[in-house]
């Protein structure tokens, strides 16, 4: 979070001439601006309207998390994963609990993993919703917050009844789930997602064809997918650039490899595609809750897990495909009660890198875009 | 709350090894003072007593066994290890995880040949962790992934306090800002670096958090001394 060099940059006055006669501007966008979502402040280097560099100053939200974790037990910290990336927290619950499984060599019942099957995809649909409301705001579509807020809204309803929070949830416990899915669950579940599908339609009606919204995103901020892969960028961003990967497929996780579904990707890497690719997630997770669902087996919900957890010296990295991105767990264990290390790999933190990249040369107005569609939540930027 | 236990006092993973081989630590912490108690008293009936305790004993064992590291041998250890000799400290993989421990001098050698070589072509991570009893405190870890091979391994290198290891933003440019936390929590330098700054704690911040000698309490008493005039704020 320390301060720019930018400043030094700045031209200096050359006789006869004022700071006006000057073409480049340094601009500050943030951190208290609505479009940067949360706490990011991105300092503009400017030609007039085109950006010449980008240098974002984060860290405001930074709360040691890692350091925290080293003073909790394993299953003290577990709580706190859910307030990094806070609209998906079932996913960081998901991510952490599964680290600390392969640490302790924990076999969870296969129940267990339906259930966090259903809630993670519902978690990504949330998160998705959080997006595409927020994004098409912020480039001058109001209607879509509305309509995704309100589907999301019977998502949290559905968290709330399963584990009685709507946000940071702490739905998992190391070695499955605490609660069994509640009276009626599977009932609600489907019903949300049939009335889900339609909806989507609506989002898309909305936006797809709309031709504001392609001024605003056809061609904005692309990103090669060469550049993706350097920049280590994961999730919808890099599928957006046309890399055919989610690790749901390449390293199935949790029993994803029992459900069918498919990975859509984009062409040309710009912020559109990366609309189409996250459109086109929703629905395949639709998919995914509705084979879970039919499919929930019988049984526990728990692994036999000793009450104080002492997992063997080494360790471990898990991670999963949270609806940011690659979500990885770097534990390492001394053989104590408490992790000696835990490092989280959080994809908003390497998303956000991006942005030089993908607005330089680009307009003021397209920063706003890129943010949007990178999908940040500051949360986990700062951790 | 006991949060600041572990800061100092709790041996490093590495150093521990002999204990940790042993198994479950507190099998033979737990014997000991057992054994001894049951003969000093004469009376016939607490000499039934020592019945219970060898029973109680055999629980440790009860657990699944802890999965040990396996040497980790393929065609590219093999190859790595007939180039780097004995700069290859150890090739091991741990619950199915290959990782390789290398010499700091031929890292970057190894990290550029697995890019370009092995098309190891996504740094997933860039991490440190801190072993103060170690002489070489910090140990820095790469976390690699190919799409080609869909493989993930890393590399870790051990280095002193003070040291500098060869940074890797040339090979994959997302090592800029993760090379950069590393700096900012561990004080661990990369040499090359185009623009090695804090990145998430304030510029005037001093010290490095995540260091094991860096506590908690500590940093909040001295928080309170300073700007409220108290001496702790627990």
């Amino acid at each position: 979070m320390s301060n720019s060099n930018f400043y030094d940059d700045a031209p200096v006055e050359a006789p006869g001439k004022t700071f006006l006669d000057s073409t480049e501007m340094v601009l500050n966008m943030g951190p208290q601006h609505p479009s940067t979502h949360g706490v990011l402040r991105v300092i503009l280097k400017l030609d007039g309207e085109k950006v010449l560099g980008t240098e974002c100053v984060i860290g405001y939200l930074h709360r040691g998390v890692e350091k925290i974790a080293e003073n909790r037990t394993y299953a003290q910290f577990n709580p706190y994963v859910d307030r990094m990336d806070y609209v998906a927290a079932v996913s960081n619950g998901l991510g952490y609990c599964g680290a600390v499984e392969k640490l302790i060599s924990a076999e969870v019942p296969k129940r267990a993993e339906y259930l966090r099957v259903i809630l993670t995809e519902l978690n990504r649909l949330a998160s998705h919703q959080v997006w595409l409301g927020t994004h098409a705001l912020d480039i001058g579509a109001i209607t879509p917050l509305f309509y995704t807020f309100r589907e999301r809204e019977e998502i949290l309803k559905i968290f709330e009844k399963y584990c009685g929070a709507r946000l940071t949830t702490h739905a998992f416990r190391i070695g499955g789930c605490q609660y069994d899915a509640y009276e009626g669950f599977d009932r609600e579940v489907l019903a949300f997602c049939d009335a889900q599908d339609p909806r989507l339609d609506e989002y898309e009606e909305l936006l797809t064809t709309n031709r504001i919204w392609l001024e605003r995103t056809k061609g904005v901020g692309i990103l090669s997918a060469e550049d993706a892969i350097a920049l280590g960028v994961t999730g919808p961003v890099l599928r957006g650039s046309g890399v055919r990967w989610d690790l749901r497929k390449a390293q199935p996780y949790c029993s994803y490899k029992d459900f069918d579904f498919e990975i859509p990707i984009g062409l040309s890497g710009d912020t559109f595609d990366r609309y189409v690719v996250r459109i086109q997630e929703m629905r395949q997770s639709l998919r995914i809750i509705r084979q879970a669902v039919a499919g929930l087996p019988e049984g526990p919900i728990m692994a036999k897990v000793p009450k104080v957890l002492k997992p063997p010296v080494g360790e471990i990295y898990h991670s999963i495909e949270a609806p940011k991105g690659e979500l990885g767990y770097f534990i390492v264990s001394d053989g104590s009660t408490q992790p000696y290390r835990v490092r989280v790999r959080p994809p908003s933190f390497v998303n956000l890198q991006a942005l030089d990249i993908m607005v330089r040369g680009r307009l003021v107005a397209d920063v706003v875009a890129v943010i949007g569609t990178l999908d940040i939540v500051l949360g986990e930027v700062d951790r | 709350m006991p949060d600041e236990t572990k800061d100092s006092q709790s041996p490093a993973p590495g150093q521990e090894s002999p204990k940790a081989a042993s198994g479950a630590g507190s099998s033979p912490a737990e014997s000991t003072p057992a054994a001894p108690a049951a003969p000093v008293p004469a009376a016939p009936p607490v000499a039934a007593k020592p019945a219970p305790a060898p029973a109680a004993a055999p629980k440790p064992p009860a657990r699944p066994a802890a999965p040990t590291p396996q040497p980790w041998e393929c065609e590219l250890t093999a190859q790595l290890k007939q180039t780097y000799g004995s700069g290859i400290r150890e090739a091991v993989t741990y619950v199915g995880q290959p990782y390789l421990v290398v010499d700091k001098s031929i890292a970057h050698d190894i990290l550029r040949f697995m890019r370009d070589d092995e098309k190891f072509d996504y740094l997933v991570d860039l991490t440190c962790v801190h072993y103060p009893a170690r002489e070489e405190q910090f140990e820095v870890v790469w976390i690699l992934y190919s799409f080609s091979q869909n493989i993930r391994i890393r590399v870790k290198t051990c280095i002193k306090d003070g040291e500098d290891v060869q940074s890797v933003c040339s090979l994959w440019t997302t090592a800029n800002w993760l090379e950069r936390e590393a700096y900012d929590m561990f004080g661990v330098k990369f040499a090359g670096h185009p623009d090695l700054r804090r990145i998430l704690l304030p510029e005037d911040w001093s010290g490095f958090p995540l260091r094991k000698d860096h506590g908690i309490l500590q940093q909040d008493t001295e928080w309170v001394h300073k700007n409220l005039g108290i001496e702790s704020a627990q």
